[in-house]
Formats: structure tokens, C-alpha cells, sequence
């Protein structure tokens, strides 16, 4: 672990400018306190101390956002619906499953997409142009519509997030799926192979680094619509609800604790499919 | 050339074109509620009697793209060049850059607007920290990518550090830093647009949509979407021309003149 010793020294250095960061910000607010509750004098200290400790700061300390999230996640039942354990579990169940909606509709016009010309020639255009587009910007859109059809619950967001991570999936497949070497490719054609052959035993297993590289932009784009389409249907809960919630009324250390659950949620995700995508490349003797 | 150019595009806007008229078909056929899909023809005629509104709502998100985009992208790129002399802030800074590239970073929309108010300023603020993490990343993989027999050619002319960095690692750090470029544009759309879910002064896309969609007017929404759907590409268009102008030499744009 070579790296251990900086990457400890930079979240060090992050922490203590964030605690400079909350004194600098939320010294007027305390100045204000002070000053309202009749208290002309006070010393550095005194300020210090009330900055990094307030109810409602600008910028919560780190130690209050930790003492947030320890109450949230670990003292409050999972059952209670201040408990971020409940709105995480609501989130990751949409996110999961519009992830593998997404994923399996992505893979599986990409290899429609591969197989037959003219529709890499007249859709994958308009495939590679959506990722220009700001798509997320329907979310809202989706949920009202859903809701016309009562559509309720989780399923409107698991959609979006479905939706989300379509593009990204097709697009990296479609380069998966192509990525095999002419050589290789004649190889297979002096076997006479089939085409479904040349693609299960070619073109599907070269195409592994490539889904796994998705995966990991899928499920994180996933999680960015469940999110976003909580913010827009807010009543069922879920980490967006939680970050509409603290921004109406000003709870940022609950926004923050909701902030780093979400954070959270998304880079064990990605690291769990790094881990098992590094394991299965290994095992199916990738170099890299 | 041209006629090669031609044929390549006849077969996607054929599709378009075929999309559109299935949509307008279906939704006419089968007499689908405007409130659930308009057809094209009705988002068209909103997209023509709303020009002024559409107008100031562009108006309005485009400076927090702009602006975010510019002070994220520069901040991101100005890092990563300070970072890439020191071997030790790189260990410690690239996994936590790649590790935040992941993250739901909208989720701090909320917070900036608490801090820089409704207007653009705090959906700048939101592209600023969406923009700045792939550059970073980018620009750093990009300044190392530099081979070594071409940093040993430099030793030999006894060019000094910002001579190598400037006649060398920089213009091979281009393709990398135009990939962050092109990906900072999708970005800097998403992070005005949701930010502006979250509370804006009464103009602005992300306004415009979020409220229509509580009055049913989705054609209005639609046509919303089609304002940035085609800002969005116009704006990935321009970074991609720069990059052809910028990045000639690189084999992706020699194999296609060839």
C-alpha cells in the first residue's frame, strides 16, 4: 500500500480545511447569536467554538455531520422514517433495479446493434448523440406521466434510473461487442464459424473489460437518477427526499448526512463491481 | 467527400424522421391525452408561440453552464498541472478525484443554493465542483502520457521543465483533456438544470420543466427539453470542432482524412 500514506495525508489536509472552511463561514451567523442574545463579549475562542458548533451552520463541522450520520444511520431504528438506513434502503432498491433494467435494455440493443447494419447505421447516431443531451432533465416528466397511469411508489424512479443508465450501457457495448481484432476475426471466419459463434466465443467474451467499465457508469448514473427523481417525487422518501427535505427547512447537517450516505451508497457500488470485475478479467485471463 | 459525408447521414435522419412521424401517428391514432405524450406537431407549434419565454429560460441556465463550466474545467486543469510535479499529491489526490468522478455530486445542489442564493451564481457553483474532478483526472493522466524516449529527446536539447511541459506534455495532454472537455459539457447541462429543481428566481430550464409539469403542459415541457437537448449538442459540437482544430495530429482524426 503505497499509497496509503498520501491518500491519509490529503483527506487530512481536506479535514482541516473544512473545519477552517465552517469557523470562516459561520462566524457571522454566531457573531449574530451573540449579539442577539445580549452577549457583547466574547473571545476567538468563544466564536471558534460556537462556529463549529451550531444548529443550522452554513457549513456544518465534519464532527457534526459524523455525529448526524452516527445518529441516523446507527441509533435511530431502521424502521423510522428520520433513519437514513430506511431512505437509503429506498434509493438502492430503485437504483438496483433501474441498474439492471437499464443494463440488460442497453446490452441487449447493442448486440441488435452489431448484428444488424442498418441500425448502427441509422440509430447508433442518434445513441451516441443522447449522451450529449442533459436526458435527466425528463425525470420530472416521467414521474407525472407514470403517475398518470398509477405508476406509484418506487417504480417511476426505477424507470428514470433505468433510463439513465440505458445509454451509457449501449454505447460501451457496442465498442465491447467491436472491439475484437480483425485478425481475430478472420480467425473465427477460417473456422467457418456461424455468427452467432464469432459472437459468443469471440466477440461477447472480448467485450468483458468494456461491460464492466459500463457497469460501474451505469449503476453510478443510476443512482444520480434515483436521486434526481426523488427530488421531483419527494413523498415517498429516499436520500433526494431527505435532501429536499433539509434544504426547505434548512437542516444542512441533515443535508450533508443524507449527501455522504448517497456518496457512500455509490462508491461501494462502483467498488463492488471493480472487485468482481477484476476477478472475473483474472479469471478469464485479461492482461490489464 | 461531401457525398460520403451525405450518405452517412441520410440513414439517422431518415430514422428521426420516422420516429416523428410513428409518434405524431400513434398519438393521433390511438388518442393519446396531450397530458401524457403531445405529438410533435403540438411541441412544435409551443416551441414557435413560446420563443421570449424559452428565450430568457435559456438565457437564464446558460450562465451558470458557462460560467461553471469555465471556472471548473480551468480550476480542474490548473490543479492538475500543480499536482504533476509532486508524485506524492498525485498518489494521494488521483484515487480520491476518481473516487468523487462517481459520485452523486447534484446531491449538493441544495447546499449552494443555501450559500450563493437562487440566481445562476449557486448553479455555477454546482457545474464548478461537477466540472472540476474529471478534468482533474483527465489532465493528470494526460500530462504522464508523454513516452519516454520523446522526455529523454527533451533532456537531450537540455530543455528546461516548462519547456518540456509546454512544446511537449502539453499538446499530448490534449485528447485527454478534450475528452474532460466534451464530458464537462453534458455535465455543466445536468448540474444548471437540477440545480435549478431547486429553487431558482422564476426563469431558468430546470424552472421552466419542474413547474409545467405541475400545471400538465407538457408540450410546453417538451419543448423545453428540446431547447436543451439541442444546446446540449450544439455546445458538445463546438468543444469537439476546437478538439479537430486543436488535436489534428491525433491518429483518430488522420484515419477518417485518409
Amino acid at each position: 500500500m503505497k499509497s496509503a500514506l498520501p491518500i491519509t495525508t490529503v483527506v487530512l489536509a481536506i479535514l482541516a480545511a473544512w473545519y477552517v472552511a465552517a469557523a470562516l463561514m459561520n462566524a457571522d451567523l454566531q457573531r449574530d447569536l451573540f449579539a442577539n442574545s445580549g452577549k457583547a463579549h466574547y473571545s476567538t475562542r468563544e466564536l471558534v467554538e460556537g462556529s463549529l458548533n451550531m444548529e443550522r451552520p452554513r457549513l456544518p463541522a465534519p464532527h457534526q455531520v459524523a455525529a448526524e450520520l452516527y445518529q441516523l444511520v446507527f441509533a435511530t431504528p431502521p424502521t423510522s422514517k428520520r433513519s437514513l438506513v430506511y431512505h437509503g434502503v429506498i434509493t438502492l432498491e430503485e437504483t438496483l433495479i433501474g441498474w439492471l433494467i437499464g443494463s440488460a435494455l442497453g446490452i441487449g440493443l447493442a448486440v441488435l446493434i452489431v448484428s444488424m447494419r442498418w441500425l448502427d447505421r441509422s440509430m447508433m447516431p442518434w445513441i451516441v448523440a443522447s449522451q450529449t443531451v442533459p436526458i435527466i432533465a425528463l425525470a420530472p416528466m416521467i414521474v407525472v406521466i407514470l403517475n398518470q397511469f398509477n405508476i406509484t411508489g418506487i417504480a417511476p424512479k426505477a424507470a428514470i434510473a433505468a433510463y439513465l443508465s440505458f445509454f451509457p450501457v449501449t454505447v460501451g457495448m457496442v465498442k465491447g461487442f467491436r472491439s475484437p481484432e480483425p485478425l481475430q476475426l478472420d480467425l473465427m471466419r477460417t473456422y467457418s464459424a456461424t455468427r452467432a459463434q464469432t459472437f459468443l466465443k469471440l466477440r461477447a467474451p472480448a467485450s468483458a473489460p468494456f461491460f464492466f467499465a459500463s457497469m460501474k457508469v451505469a449503476v453510478a448514473a443510476a443512482l444520480v437518477g434515483a436521486v434526481v427523481a426523488e427530488v421531483t417525487k419527494s413523498e415517498d422518501g429516499g436520500l433526494g427526499a431527505r435532501l429536499l427535505a433539509g434544504s426547505y427547512y434548512g437542516q444542512t447537517i441533515q443535508i450533508w448526512a443524507a449527501l455522504f450516505v448517497a456518496a457512500a451508497l455509490s462508491a461501494a457500488l462502483v467498488g463492488l463491481i471493480g472487485v468482481v470485475g477484476r476477478f472475473a478479467q483474472r479469471r478469464m485471463a485479461f492482461s490489464s | 467527400m461531401t457525398s460520403g459525408r451525405l450518405a452517412d447521414l441520410l440513414p439517422p435522419i431518415a430514422f428521426g424522421l420516422a420516429v416523428l412521424a410513428l409518434w405524431e401517428a400513434g398519438v393521433r391514432l390511438f388518442h393519446v391525452p396531450a397530458i401524457i405524450l403531445p405529438p410533435p406537431s403540438a411541441i412544435a407549434m409551443r416551441l414557435a408561440t413560446s420563443v421570449p419565454t424559452l428565450a430568457a429560460d435559456f438565457n437564464q441556465t446558460i450562465r451558470g453552464v458557462l460560467a461553471g463550466y469555465a471556472i471548473g474545467s480551468l480550476a480542474g486543469f490548473v490543479i492538475a498541472v500543480l499536482i504533476d510535479r509532486s508524485e506524492f499529491l498525485q498518489r494521494g489526490l488521483m484515487p480520491i478525484g476518481n473516487l468523487v468522478s462517481a459520485l452523486p455530486i447534484v446531491g449538493i445542489a441544495p447546499i449552494m443554493v443555501m450559500w450563493f442564493g437562487f440566481d445562476w451564481q449557486s448553479k455555477a457553483a454546482v457545474v464548478v465542483v461537477m466540472t472540476f474532478f474529471p478534468m482533474l483526472v483527465n489532465a493528470v493522466a494526460g500530462l504522464s502520457s508523454a513516452g519516454a524516449m520523446e522526455r529523454d529527446l527533451m533532456k537531450t536539447y537540455g530543455a528546461d521543465y516548462w519547456q518540456t511541459l509546454l512544446a511537449l506534455r502539453l499538446p499530448v495532454a490534449m485528447p485527454f483533456i478534450f475528452n474532460a472537455l466534451k464530458i464537462n459539457t453534458t455535465l455543466a447541462m445536468i448540474g444548471a438544470i437540477v440545480a435549478e429543481f431547486f429553487g431558482t428566481p422564476i426563469v431558468g430550464m430546470g424552472f421552466r420543466i419542474s413547474t409545467e409539469v405541475g400545471r400538465l403542459q407538457i408540450d410546453m415541457v417538451w419543448a423545453t427539453i428540446v431547447v436543451a437537448a439541442v444546446t446540449g449538442s450544439l455546445f458538445y459540437a463546438l468543444v469537439a470542432g476546437v478538439e479537430r482544430r486543436v488535436t489534428f495530429w491525433h491518429p483518430s482524426y488522420r484515419a477518417k482524412e485518409a
